[in-house]
């Protein structure tokens, strides 16, 4: 039934369609001519230029009032310092690419108003004028020279080294969520060799390296208020990006080739609760280079928490490093190692229980 | 058939003053389908860009159908789409990834690179610069025929189980280079690289041909400063996609080395699917940087000829002269030069050295400035003209606000700095689309119907032509512009769905009514699909010079037979703008006629070069 009424419909759109072409043409050929050279001319060309007129006028109206309306729905809250430098660079580009905008989109259809086929006007022979077109090359070069030097100042801080005393967190992503490694209590991260990844040594820990035996990792990314957080940054399988529009920060993770960024939150979760009014509100790390499948359900969670507050989850955290939370791989510890591997770790068990059960599980 | 090109080509070379005006009887396959003049492999070009364009879109409407309603039950598209169709009735969101990659490629390299150079360089160079045909008809031939065979492998693509290509048409490895990171990356994209070099074969053997019909068969008078804007426009771009294409090929090559022959080009430290790889060394910024070596030129590719149809069809419209004729030569020149050197502004945030950011945000920046000034000068043109609005004349109209609503969102992301929060987000989907999707699709559009009546010797329907234009410019806004403030809002483009995220919760009215508009946009080019087929048959005739116009093309025959002009190619004495000149009898001079036949007209200078004129024959010839 259905696709019976949708042939019926495609036939009627075609047959008006015919109908239309042909009383078009028809009417033409019948109306009588104009004795004037301007044959061409095809009816109804003012109105055509009306409604230029009218689109320009309901299309500013419309771009205006929707911007002006929806202002905090596209405008998402900043919450790091080097976001707002940028934000108010952005708004300083929009204000005049808005201006360049709606000015010349006035002159395109104004003109195409203004200047529509009339019998008794001749078009104004104006083949170049140098003066206006040095104008139009230097205005814009200017301004655009002015812009890009404000905007090369910033991105050099942004991409500069991170200052001293950052706190480094290790982001990797792979299909599809996050992973996080926190550098433990001798605040070093450990080495790391994609080759010793398997399902539970997610992050690849290289364990023959003591500066990893304490590093933790939680499934939350959880950062300071007020202190720069430098992200190192790496992708497992494919390339992903760390995105999160609220800090205006993104770098892609991209396999082979690590990458970092750094920038510091100036609003904590809580706050930003009670600043946007929902108290389930979250910061997300999103996955912003498509990965696959699920790349739009590669989600991570975000906590901005008080110095305070951060100092004890992390000492907290620093109990649970990932080596004893998974015993088994003591065994990838070489043996000059393990004794000082078991204290970093903080592993209640002797030497003599582990080789023991690495004799166990070993595979 | 062959002694028939033999004549041709002396004839062009030649100038000969007689040309043998007798039909060459051939047969429909030499004729119609193997043919050799470039005016029938235009029309193939056109058509089969017609048909991707359609394909194109009806993808863009299928994903925009579950972006704008996600809740919908989409089980009646099963008889279409199969096993794509998940049991719940959703879109599986691999297929998602595979219609977004299929809707870019075909629309950037299919439709706008070859529907749109393809179809106007081969018709308008030889009309144009007034000669017989292509400097190597069988090339020109070849390069259809390739990008035909081109077509069947994507097309088949798209119809084997794993699916076509899906990491998105810029085909990063390793997500491309990994069959186990997703099923596209399979057999499909084996398929989508054999395609695409295929395509660039066929590119490359047009791109040749162009440049030096353009260089050796230009007919007597007719220098580089009287070379009508579309033919310079061609020009430039045969010769960015020469100098780029090869590029890509050479991406293609290695990534295809990677998948294959287990090399480490762009390949290192991945752990997939349980294991290891044994990869290491290679760097996946490489192909990007191949990538974009291509991909930045390939927009102005895309862009520049519907510049040069634009320019074309303004002047001849407003009955003025282009305003700033050098300025425009000028700034396409250097917008051709900057876009070999602007490529790694799509890849600010990838790990590229931060150094370098700062180097292509100057660069690109500045590729800002001669496109400034194109539009500037449009805009000046149509001051006090008298402008005529056929459909051509509308849809140019709208590709400059396209160019400049696309355009100037172009200075947010070329700065490396506002490009941090903006990158792969809608803002950049609505750039683009605007600035080169939107514009470069209306100027094929003001492309067909103004050449329309050269094509196939008949009108189209004006009625139906502004219809067309109206629903789709206000569709298009529609369409593109609320994406700014969605991309604003830091939404990620290839999402197959927002609900993950607590952040990109909004907006889901906004979402509904683009795709409504999506829906209605592809739905009025029907009214263009019906106008154009029916109007090849049932169209009236059309009139020497429908449109007044000063170029070359309209001294030909109402249907010019392969060769052109029956007599020998008319001589060229001016410029292609002699719109409303002070003084003249009509408000157009054709570029054929001499400066001693418009006495009353002529500026200082051009009395003297009337003086100098040498009119042997021309009163014959360019009657």
């Amino acid at each position: 039934m259905l696709n019976l009424i949708i042939v019926v419909a495609v036939i009627l759109v075609v047959a008006v369609l015919i109908i239309a072409f042909r009383v078009t043409n028809l009417v033409d050929v019948v109306k009588p001519k104009q004795k004037d050279a301007d044959t061409n001319v095809p009816s109804g060309n003012s109105a055509q230029g009306v409604l230029m007129i009218v689109f320009l006028v309901v299309g500013t109206i419309g771009f205006f009032y929707y911007s002006k309306t929806e202002f905090d729905s596209y405008n998402l809250p900043i919450a790091s310092e080097h976001g707002v430098i940028t934000e108010r660079l952005f708004w300083i580009t929009m204000v005049i690419t808005v201006f360049v905008f709606v000015v010349t989109q006035i002159f395109l259809f104004g003109f195409s108003w203004k200047y529509r086929y009339k019998k008794t006007n001749t078009a104004h022979y104006y083949p170049h004028n140098n003066k206006l077109e040095m104008i139009w090359t230097f205005v814009p070069a200017v301004v655009l020279a002015w812009l890009i030097i404000s905007g090369l100042k910033e991105w050099s801080k942004i991409t500069g080294p991170a200052p001293e005393g950052s706190e480094v967190i290790e982001v990797m992503g792979y299909q599809f969520a996050w992973a996080f490694r926190y550098p433990g209590k001798d605040g070093d991260l450990g080495k790391v060799d994609f080759r010793k990844i398997d399902a539970v040594n997610q992050m690849g820990l290289d364990l023959s390296d003591r500066k990893g035996h304490d590093d933790f990792m939680p499934t939350q990314l959880v950062i300071p208020k007020d202190k720069p957080v430098h992200l190192q940054i790496r992708g497992r399988d494919v390339i992903h990006s760390v995105y999160n529009p609220h800090f205006r920060l993104q770098m892609n993770a991209v396999p082979g080739l690590p990458t970092r960024f750094w920038f510091v939150p100036t609003v904590s979760t809580a706050e930003m609760r009670d600043k946007t009014g929902n108290p389930d509100f979250n910061y997300e790390l999103v996955c912003n280079k498509i990965c696959g499948k699920s790349h739009f359900g590669m989600k991570g969670i975000i906590t901005v928490l008080e110095q305070d507050e951060y100092d004890s989850w992390y000492k907290e955290q620093q109990e649970n490093s990932w080596l004893k939370q998974n015993p088994d791989y003591l065994s990838q510890v070489p043996n000059e190692l393990r004794e000082a591997a078991i204290i970093a770790s903080g592993l209640e068990i002797n030497v003599e229980q582990i080789e023991s059960s690495a004799q166990g599980s070993s595979k | 058939m062959s002694v028939t090109d033999i004549q041709l080509q002396q004839d062009t070379a030649g100038h000969d003053d007689h040309h043998e005006d007798h039909d060459h009887e051939l047969g429909f396959v030499s004729k119609y389908i193997f043919s050799t003049d470039h005016k029938t492999i235009a029309k193939q070009f056109l058509i089969t860009g017609i048909f991707w364009a359609l394909l194109g879109g009806a993808l863009s409407v299928i994903f925009r159908l579950q972006l704008g309603f996600p809740n919908m039950d989409l089980e009646w598209l099963r008889p279409l789409l199969g096993e794509w169709i998940t049991v719940e009735g959703k879109i599986d969101p691999e297929f998602y990834l595979a219609m977004v990659t299929m809707h870019g490629t075909i629309m950037v390299f299919f439709v706008l690179t070859a529907g749109l150079s393809g179809t106007f360089s081969n018709f308008l160079i030889p009309l144009q610069i007034g000669a017989r045909d292509m400097a190597s008809g069988f090339m020109n031939m070849l390069s259809y025929w390739f990008f035909f065979a081109s077509g069947v492998i994507m097309f088949v693509s798209m119809f084997i189980e794993t699916g076509p290509a899906s990491g998105g048409w810029t085909i990063y490895p390793p997500l491309s280079a990994l069959p186990q990171a997703m099923s596209g990356s399979g057999l499909g994209m084996t398929l989508w690289l054999v395609s695409m070099a295929l395509f660039i074969v066929s590119t490359l053997l047009g791109g040749i041909n162009y440049i030096t019909t353009v260089i050796n068969l230009r007919t007597e008078g007719m220098t580089f400063s009287r070379l009508p804007l579309t033919i310079w426009a061609f020009f430039i771009t045969a010769i960015l996609g020469l100098l780029s294409f090869p590029v890509l090929f050479s991406a293609a090559l290695l990534l295809i080395f990677d998948r294959s022959l287990g090399t480490s080009f762009y390949l290192s430290d991945i752990y997939i699917a349980g294991e290891a790889l044994p990869n290491v060394g290679g760097s996946p910024i490489l192909f990007q940087h191949l990538f974009w070596f291509l991909g930045h030129p390939e927009v102005y590719i895309v862009i520049l000829p519907a510049l040069g149809i634009t320019s074309e069809i303004i002047s001849t419209n407003s009955r003025k002269p282009i305003f700033g004729y050098k300025a425009m030569i000028g700034s396409m020149l250097g917008i051709g030069f900057l876009s070999f050197v602007v490529w790694a502004h799509h890849m600010f945030i990838t790990g590229m050295n931060p150094f370098l950011g700062s180097i292509f945000t100057i660069l690109t920046l500045i590729i800002a400035v001669p496109s400034a000034i194109k539009a500037f000068n449009y805009i000046t043109t149509l001051w006090r003209g008298n402008i005529i609005f056929t459909p051509a004349m509308l849809f140019s109209i709208g590709l400059v606000s396209f160019f400049i609503s696309g355009g100037v969102t172009g200075l947010f992301l070329g700065n490396s700095v506002l490009d941090i929060n903006l990158h792969d987000t809608y803002f950049v989907v609505a750039h683009f689309h605007l600035v080169m999707g939107a514009a470069a699709f209306f100027g094929m559009l003001a492309g067909v119907y103004h050449w329309f009546p050269k094509m196939f010797g008949r009108m189209m329907n004006d009625k139906l032509g502004k219809l067309h234009f109206w629903l789709t410019f206000v569709g298009v806004y529609l369409v593109f512009f609320p994406l700014h403030y969605i991309g604003i809002a830091g939404f990620p483009r290839r999402y197959y769905a927002f609900t993950s995220f607590d952040t990109f919760g909004g907006f889901t009215d906004l979402n509904s009514l683009v795709s409504i508009a999506a829906i209605l946009t592809f739905t009025a080019q029907f009214i263009f699909l019906f106008n154009f087929f029916f109007s090849i048959f049932r169209g009236k005739l059309a009139p020497a010079n429908p449109w007044k116009s000063n170029t070359m093309e309209w001294t030909t025959p109402r249907f010019p037979k392969h060769g052109n002009w029956p007599g020998a190619i008319p001589r060229v004495f001016r410029w292609a703008y002699d719109y409303s000149k002070p003084g003249a009898k009509d408000d157009f001079i054709q570029q054929t006629t001499p400066y001693s036949h418009t006495p009353e007209s002529n500026l200082e200078h051009e009395n003297e070069n009337a003086k100098q004129e040498d009119l042997t024959g021309v009163d014959k010839v360019n009657g």
